[in-house]
């Protein structure tokens, strides 16, 4: 670990110490003076026709300021999508309206239908119950098999069906990768179900709508995962808010996993609704809310097949996949099945052949978007889960096969489009076989066996397009946005730095890994330098942190905006110590003279810069601040192998975790302890998945799993201690750090690697099982053992 | 929540007066009624805090029984019966978490009879007294299905007479997200007559489940009930096992009982 | 509205709520003291636990008059006055414990009731104690790792540094 708190140093969090203390700033801990609450009245059915709101009585309630439908906001658009996904006959998606407040039908549980504003939630809540609903109950369609069917009730009658696009990838190589399927020596042929799943930050969202009507300006405090994005999206497409009269803030904010990526109905009611009444508006979700109000995760049925020669060889890859939608198009919800997904179907393998088909689908249930991982995971799952298979149909060792498959020439060009800068799968497998200690499995199963517990071992590998991405290339793929980062670094005299970044922090410790980087291009102190994001008054347009990107993108724009100041600050120094700018070194915080004694220190320069006595004004401007955009050549590619051993009791089905081991490549590392930390908290949430967590809608689109109670989030005593490596690395060759993204890695890794473990244990105990649907409960691993 | 009076009485004569009122229900701990009322599903006017009621709270073990204040919390029942009865003690240490331990009670957990709860098995099997401000009531007679009691408006728990069992434990199965039984068995012998009172499986609630008793009567061993489980047509099924997987799991968790029984 | 009053982090307050105020109303919104969060309306998340006489509570399911006269302790009581962090905090800060801090204030607050109670955990005692509080960031193996050490157990042969 460098001594000097750089790149490499597991430096302890700053900002830690503000959440300690109870003294973090989130979006609820702000409180307007003059502030009203709204309180929103939700659907309680899936699917209806509303024939009336009466809200006479309500507005007489007590407290109440002003109560809103849908016709307070004619003239208002929509929650835009941000993405558009082109069929494979050439046709753009459909694209449903998504109302601020419901217009003239209910779509999902928890919909908006009204909005009442009053001096106390409390009161607000009151009158909500007073507003009487005139809706005639339609039939809903739940599941997404039934939503294709010829006849089936529409979620958008003004809708052709409830199909919302076929898509398939690459439509080219259809005919070739049936054909050689038809040919194959051998099939191996998987059914599953990537459940839908609840993100769960476990901050609540909040959003609180401030007018000043002297200057015509709007705040909105948010928890956003990027408020720049939410500044766009709700300014030019819902409200008409020019964005020099729109501030968006997100403060501390508490996790997000994609969830809060989303531009939400509730964000636009608050701008919108403090304009109206001319207070502020505040909105707090409760924990029920949030279960039927953020988008949610996953939900995709899939068919995979995988053609293999005797040997093993992958020679062509078919999948058939249904995608839920939920009832609206979610910010970015059809990328996640298509560019996030298809991309991604060649792993860490050779397959010539990859033919992808995708039916994204209109329910009436919640819209699901982006969770951590976000179309990657459920590419790994199907893949590893169908390799598994087929290695135990083949007679083949899991770990044998795939390492007969893995790519191991570099660039690569899958046959999905993408290209793999860098990577050495054999190497992360070598060091998992090591790690996990794979050749002591027997003697350890050995001992369950002797507590009557039936031990199992899941391998597989995993590999992940991140860092998103390429602006050109993502809008040829349908992106309403690009994805580029900003950064702003911005020297003060005496030296210190402040960096404004578009990258938002909501627990990946920016704060203090950020800096790190930044010392360690000038040589100071790492407490000399300030990172301050999460408010659009304060940087550069800048588009978040998702998709493993901050550092990856978001460091990569704050390299170069700080090699702009570094070389501004070398003129200045060369002209101070009157030599030839090519000739200044800065190392140490010093600008020295090559071959001289000659040094200037970096304060000297920088003071130079704003106190310009001494200074070549004719040449330079006074001052030392750079601003830089950075777009990406292309993703970058972590990859890993995972291991875990698992234990299944045969008489309840239950299963417990005993070791998990993840080797990462991450590329380049800045902060190691806070890459282990991501690396855990991705491992817990697909361990999750794989055993815990279950969303899920009974045949009248009502939420069964609606809070803590029905939908089992991951504790302390279902999860071990993990095991973490990232010790090999092929740095990313396109961004200036080498860096990769390590923030869903573990989410995309865990969950074939709990569920190949638990198969293994079953069928090693002489179990005729060759899979189960996630979560693993205790019920579902008993019954398949019943057979 | 709705609006609410909360009185604080200092004596049960006082909170048996307060809660003559219709509109009034009494709060115990308030783990499970704070969260109803937070969600609107409940509405009481008035409640009646018990906590602060000197007489309600507290764990007396006498000659071969145990007498449990019904405001004491579970975790004080953990630690005060641990040496008196072990399985008592662990059943009220696995209820909920730490916190809610530290706030929940006897009594409301007893007169809220969750068909999930873990007290009613113990109450059940143990064959404990239900005392109330009014009268004494044999657990075969106070659980009347899910949710309810032999409780009159307006009459309270004050405590709950344990007979000390010969041998006893509780096997509780998590539910895995809210972690209330899927399926719990306490299993008590004591004078050649064993019970065993199951959990979070059955439809009505609480039940004995007569089969095993008589089984254990003859044989107090894990054996004699191996292969043994109820009926499944009474048994709950939801989101988190059939009603097949949780008849399956009363045998295993009565026979996993059993063998902590045992030691 | 009732008035109540109670010791909070060693100071008298008092306040006139309504009386279906919850106690961690009470200290967020009366006392603006915004350390307890509220992540759950079930009482299962525990990011609101609070001391109440020594023992640890869900401040979200508990009213604010249920505590008059209690001493209450929050996390804004944990540091020292002059800002020192106390042996869990800074365990927390030393092993990673936290990421987007929202849980944060209960885990402390959990961990020092446990420590209370028993001074050197076990790992599965550890795990078994916080069954009442959830972390979605850090898959808990740093929560666990942070209370290992706060309490003087060696953590540095627990995989992954």
């Amino acid at each position: 670990m460098p001594a000097d708190g750089g790149i490499g140093a597991s430096t302890r969090r700053r900002e830690d110490v503000r959440f300690l203390t109870g003294q973090g700033n989130y979006t609820d801990d702000i409180n307007i003076h003059n502030q009203a609450h709204v309180f929103f009245l939700r659907s309680d059915m899936a699917h209806g026709k509303i024939n009336g709101i009466d809200t006479a009585a309500a507005e007489k309630m007590p407290g109440v300021i002003r109560i809103f439908t849908s016709k307070d906001f004619e003239g208002v658009g929509g929650i835009p999508c941000g993405w558009q996904v082109t069929d494979r006959f050439g046709e753009p998606m459909q694209e449903p309206k998504h109302p601020v407040l419901a217009e003239g039908f209910v779509r999902h549980v928890g919909e908006p239908i009204a909005a009442v504003v009053a001096e106390t939630l409390q009161q607000a809540r009151d009158a909500a119950e007073a507003i009487e609903l005139d809706i005639e109950e339609l039939p809903p369609v739940v599941d997404m098999a039934a939503a294709l069917e010829e006849g089936a009730p529409k979620v958008h009658e003004d809708l052709k069906s409830n199909l919302c696009f076929d898509w398939g990838f690459v439509e080219e190589n259809r005919e070739a990768v049936d054909e050689a399927i038809r040919n194959a020596p051998h099939v191996t042929t998987l059914e599953l179900r990537n459940q839908r799943l609840v993100a769960n930050p476990m901050e609540p969202r909040v959003a609180i709508g401030v007018y000043d009507r002297a200057g015509d300006e709007h705040t909105l405090y948010t928890t956003s995962q990027n408020p720049h994005v939410i500044r766009l999206l709700m300014g030019a497409f819902v409200l008409g808010i020019p964005e020099h009269k729109l501030r968006v803030v997100s403060p501390d904010v508490g996790g997000g996993f994609g969830t809060k990526i989303f531009h939400y109905q509730e964000e636009a009611f608050c701008t919108f609704a403090a304009k109206a009444v001319n207070r502020p508006v505040k909105w707090r979700s409760s924990r029920s809310e949030a279960f039927m109000s953020d988008a949610q995760g996953r939900d995709h049925v899939t068919k995979i097949e995988l053609a293999l020669d005797e040997e093993g060889k992958f020679l062509a890859i078919r999948t058939n996949t249904l995608a839920n939608m939920g009832a609206y198009l979610s910010t970015f919800a059809p990328s996640v099945p298509t560019w996030l997904h298809g991309t991604l179907m060649a792993g860490n393998y050779t397959t010539p052949l990859i033919y992808v088909n995708v039916k994204a689908v209109f329910t009436n249930t919640v819209p699901v978007d982006a969770y951590r991982g976000a179309g990657r995971p459920e590419a790994t799952f199907q893949l590893e889960r169908v390799i598994d298979k087929a290695a135990r149909e083949l007679g083949i060792d899991p770990i044998e096969i795939r390492r007969r498959n893995f790519i191991t020439e570099f660039p690569y060009e899958t046959p999905v489009a993408l290209t793999y800068d860098t990577g050495n799968y054999h190497a992360t497998m070598d060091k998992l076989e090591e790690l996990a200690d794979l050749k002591g499995f027997e003697a350890r199963a050995a001992e369950s066996k002797k507590r009557g517990k039936l031990r199992g071992l899941g391998v597989n590998c995993y590999i992940e397009a991140c860092g998103i991405a390429p602006s050109n290339l993502v809008g040829q793929l349908g992106a309403r946005a690009g994805l580029y980062e900003s950064a702003t670094v911005r020297v003060n005299a005496t030296g210190s730095i402040t960096v404004m970044t578009g990258s938002h922090s909501h627990g990946q410790g920016h704060e203090t890994a950020f800096p790190q980087v930044i010392a360690d291009m000038i040589g100071i102190d790492p407490e000399q330098v300030e990172i301050v994001h999460g408010d659009t008054a304060k940087g550069p347009m800048g588009m978040g942190t998702y998709g493993s990107r901050s550092l990856a993108v978001g460091g990569s724009a704050m390299v170069r905006a700080a090699e702009k100041v570094i070389n501004k600050a070398r003129k200045i120094a060369a002209h101070l110590m009157e030599a030839s700018e090519a000739d200044i070194e800065l190392k140490d915080g010093q600008f020295t003279v090559k071959g001289t004694d000659k040094s200037v220190a970096w304060g000297d320069v920088t003071l130079a810069a704003y106190v310009p006595h001494n200074y070549p004004l004719e040449d330079l401007e006074p001052g030392l601040e750079e601003t830089a955009f950075y777009d990406p050549s292309n993703f970058t590619y972590p990859a890993g192998a995972y291991a875990c051993e698992v234990e299944v009791d045969p008489e309840t089905g239950k299963v417990d975790v005993c070791s998990f081991h993840a080797v990462d490549d991450f590329g380049n590392i800045v902060n190691p302890m806070i890459v282990d930390g991501q690396v855990h908290g991705g491992l817990g949430q697909g361990i999750g998945q794989a055993l815990l967590e279950n969303c899920v809608y009974d045949d009248d689109g009502q939420l069964l799993s609606a809070s803590y109670m029905d939908y089992a989030m991951p504790r302390a005593d279902d999860l071990p201690f993990y095991t973490v490596d990232h010790s090999c690395q092929t740095p990313c060759t396109h961004n200036p750090l080498g860096v990769k993204g390590c923030g869903e890695a573990g989410a995309i890794g865990s969950p074939p690697t709990i569920v190949n473990a638990v198969v293994d244990a079953l069928q090693r105990a002489g179990h005729d099982v060759t899979h189960i649907d996630m979560p693993l409960t205790p019920a579902r691993v008993w019954a398949a053992m019943q057979g | 929540m709705y609006e609410v009076i909360i009185t604080r009485p200092r004596s049960l004569a006082e909170a048996i007066e307060a809660l003559g009122d219709d509109n009034a229900t009494p709060l115990a701990g308030g783990q499970t009624l704070i969260p109803t009322m937070k969600q609107r599903l409940a509405a009481p006017e008035v409640l009646v805090s018990l906590a602060g009621i000197e007489e309600l709270s507290g764990v007396t073990i006498g000659d071969g029984e145990i007498t449990i204040g019904a405001a004491t919390t579970h975790a004080d029942v953990a630690r005060e019966v641990a040496g008196a009865c072990p399985a008592l003690a662990a059943l009220a240490g696995g209820i909920g978490d730490p916190a809610v331990r530290n706030r929940g009670t006897i009594g409301g957990s007893l007169a809220n009879n969750d068909p999930a709860a873990d007290y009613p098995a113990a109450v059940l099997a143990c064959d404990a007294t239900i005392i109330t401000n009014d009268r004494e009531i044999r657990s075969d007679e106070f659980f009347d299905g899910m949710f309810g009691t032999a409780l009159f408006e307006g009459e309270i728990i004050t405590g709950v007479r344990f007979p000390i069992p010969e041998r006893a434990a509780y096997a509780k199965f998590d539910q895995p997200a809210s972690r209330f039984a899927l399926t719990g068995v306490f299993v008590a012998a004591g004078g050649g007559v064993v019970r065993v009172a199951v959990t979070g499986a059955g439809e009505d609630g609480v039940f004995r489940w007569d089969a095993a008793e008589q089984a254990l009567a003859k044989d107090f061993s894990p054996s004699a009930i191996e292969g043994l489980s109820p009926d499944p047509s009474g048994m709950i099924g939801d989101l988190h096992g059939t009603p097949e997987y949780r008849a399956h799991l009363v045998g295993v968790m009565t026979k996993r009982a059993v063998e902590a029984a045992l030691g | 509205m009732t008035q109540v009053s109670m010791t909070v982090n060693g100071k008298p307050v008092s306040g006139d709520v309504p009386d279906n105020t919850l106690l961690v109303d009470f200290l967020r919104e009366t006392l603006e003291l915004t350390g307890t969060h509220v992540g759950c309306d079930t009482s299962q998340c525990g990011a609101c636990v609070v001391h109440v006489n020594g023992r640890a509570v869900k401040a979200c399911t508990m009213f604010a008059l249920e505590a008059e006269g209690a001493e209450v302790a929050t996390i804004e009581g944990e540091a020292a006055p002059d800002g020192t962090l106390s042996a869990i905090q800074q365990a927390f800060q030393d092993h990673h414990g936290l990421q987007c801090g929202f849980c944060t204030p209960g885990m402390v607050m959990s961990a020092k009731a446990l420590l209370a109670e028993n001074p050197k955990p076990t790992e599965a005692e550890i795990r078994e104690y916080l069954e009442g509080n959830i972390c979605r960031c850090t898959g808990y193996h740093n929560i666990v790792k942070a209370i290992m050490a706060a309490s003087g157990q060696d953590v540095s042969k627990i995989a992954a540094e």
